[in-house]
């Protein structure tokens, strides 16, 4: 039964992943995929688990090696999608320090 | 700490990840959505670490501190011509962490059929992200080379590496005993399958696969979480994969090509195409000047070639200088122009455009005719005519910014070769079209320099 109730979660999930993302403009098609990406570094609540709820030297290090990693994509892919979408100005708002 | 408060703050942290990506959709509240998004990240985490089941923090803290110092300095420090690269990274490690996430599940009491189906499926889909994503580095980088690798047979290999990962995944899950020899033979072969899934692509059609790698690495972490039985990796990772899926989506609809022939076949041969003849006209920087100072309507349309040359700051100030001289200037952007989807837009706001001048195809096309004079700068493809004219051409069909129709055609361009998919370019022998040939950069450069003399 839990994996039905589990299917279920899934099914509804991607139907408003397709919502959500239908709307999206062109211009921001590179922010939305590295913002994406962060997101899918929830992996990491999975890795702690693995790797602190001592279930043996095994899944510890494998945790700890799945931290590391999914560490790296939430931390490097929310800042980076930061960075881009501070450089996206309109255009009575743009203030220039060069040229 | 109960299931249920940890069950409510995960819920929490769906509801953020959704208005996070909702908000995406105008760069106006990106910025917040995006923080959103990480708020919701922040709290899934806590709640994660103070739940009663973390009993060792040792571990978790030095990893995560380690993490998060290489994610930042690999954020702070890239370029923005470097971000197709940076974000194949990523999507890499988001696919081990999977992976890794699923193999460690092995290590719990719960081996019943449906965690080590699942344990299967994201070892599978983390190592095909893995990788794949590292291949596409590796192109996008061009450590190796950019172009299609194929070779006889290819089809077969990989049809027989899911055989057998499908028999080994069968094998442990009716006998859990032989799960250790056999789980390394499953991680060895999904991390061979990446590789052989990537390797048969070209440059020009990395959108789709970033874009694709994209949603897998959402679908493994999704994975993830039916292994080990928790809702925000299954909410969180669908989400993603559902947004990776719709992007790949329009990325091969605007190559007018399905998904299975961008994955599975390179380009058709060239040169089956009409031959293409006629005569170039080239033009100096001081006669593109005198054009342009007389245009009142001027649309630029960068391609990958922008990104090569650098070019994108000077292409902000030639359209400056032209609004100064009274032009209305705007930016045309194919959906595939460029390594990744929106590559060009991200360049163009990196050299300060501001993004209500950035336009899509569907918005220049239908008043392109009205524009005095059309900059192709370092796109070729995205704005070949073959693709409307020439049934024969491979790229026939695809759909382009139409730049021939506009009044006069401006072609930067390093040397007479055809693109990326090496098909002749009827464009650059068009009535109206005349080539500025040199660096995309240096060109712009001298014209600007013609401005303001």
């Amino acid at each position: 039964m839990e994996a039905v109730l589990l299917a279920f979660i899934l099914m509804l999930s991607v139907f408003l992943g397709f919502e959500l993302i239908a709307k999206v403009p062109a211009t921001l098609h590179t922010p939305l995929m590295s913002g994406a990406n962060a997101i899918s570094g929830i992996t990491v609540v999975g890795a702690i688990i693995a790797a602190g709820a001592d279930l043996g030297p095994w899944s510890t290090w494998l945790g700890a090696l799945a931290v590391f990693f999914a560490t790296v994509n939430v931390v490097g892919g929310y800042m980076v999608t930061d960075r881009m979408l501070s450089m996206f100005k309109k255009k009575d708002s743009d203030t220039r320090g060069d040229s | 700490m109960s299931l249920e408060v940890l069950g409510g703050v995960y819920i929490l942290a769906a509801i953020l990840f959704v208005f996070g990506l909702k908000l995406m959709s105008s760069p106006a509240t990106a910025v917040r959505g995006n923080l959103l998004s990480s708020v919701g990240m922040l709290i899934a985490v806590v709640i994660t670490l103070l739940s009663k089941e973390i009993i060792d923090y040792r571990y978790i803290a030095g990893a995560a501190i380690l993490g998060a110092v290489v994610g930042a300095v690999a954020a702070r420090r890239v370029a923005m011509t470097g971000m197709p690269e940076m974000v194949a990274l990523f999507n890499g490690s988001g696919g081990i962490g999977s992976l890794l996430v699923g193999w460690a599940a092995l290590y719990s009491d719960d081996r019943s059929a449906f965690t080590l189906i699942t344990v299967m499926i994201s070892i599978l889909i983390g190592g095909v992200t893995f990788s794949g994503s590292l291949v596409a580095w590796a192109k996008l980088s061009e450590t190796i080379g950019s172009g299609a690798i194929t070779f006889g047979g290819q089809r077969l290999v990989n049809v027989l590496i899911l055989l057998a990962l499908v028999v080994c995944s069968v094998l442990i899950v009716f006998n859990p005993a032989l799960t250790f020899p056999l789980v390394f033979v499953v991680i060895a072969l999904s991390v061979l399958l990446g590789v052989m899934a990537v390797i048969p692509i070209g440059g020009a059609d990395m959108p789709v696969v970033i874009s694709l790698l994209n949603s897998y690495s959402g679908l493994a972490a999704c994975a993830a979480g039916f292994a080990i039985n928790n809702t925000i990796l299954i909410v969180a990772g669908s989400l993603v994969g559902a947004a990776g899926l719709i992007l790949t989506n329009i990325m091969c609809k605007a190559m007018n090509r399905s998904l299975s022939n961008v994955l599975f076949s390179g380009f058709a041969a060239p040169g089956k195409a009409t031959k293409v003849e006629g005569e170039v006209k080239p033009i100096t920087a001081d006669d593109a000047y005198l054009i342009l100072e007389a245009a009142s309507s001027v649309v630029m349309v960068p391609g990958y070639g922008m990104a090569v040359a650098q070019a994108q700051h000077v292409v902000r100030e030639l359209g400056e200088l032209l609004e100064a001289n009274g032009a209305d200037v705007s930016y045309a952007i194919h959906p595939v122009a460029g390594r990744m989807p929106g590559h060009m837009n991200v360049l163009l706001a990196e050299a300060n455009v501001p993004y209500d001048q950035l336009i899509e195809m569907d918005e220049i096309n239908p008043r392109i005719e009205n524009i005095d004079v059309a900059i192709v700068i370092g796109a070729n493809d995205v704005v070949n005519p073959a693709a409307r004219e020439d049934e024969n051409s491979p790229i026939y069909g695809m759909p382009i910014i139409n730049v021939d129709y506009a009044r006069t055609v401006f072609v930067l361009k390093r040397s007479m070769a055809s693109g990326f998919s090496g098909v002749d370019n009827p464009l650059f022998f068009g009535e109206n079209t005349r080539m500025l040939f040199g660096d995309a950069k240096q060109s712009l450069s001298s014209v600007i320099a013609e401005f303001k003399s």
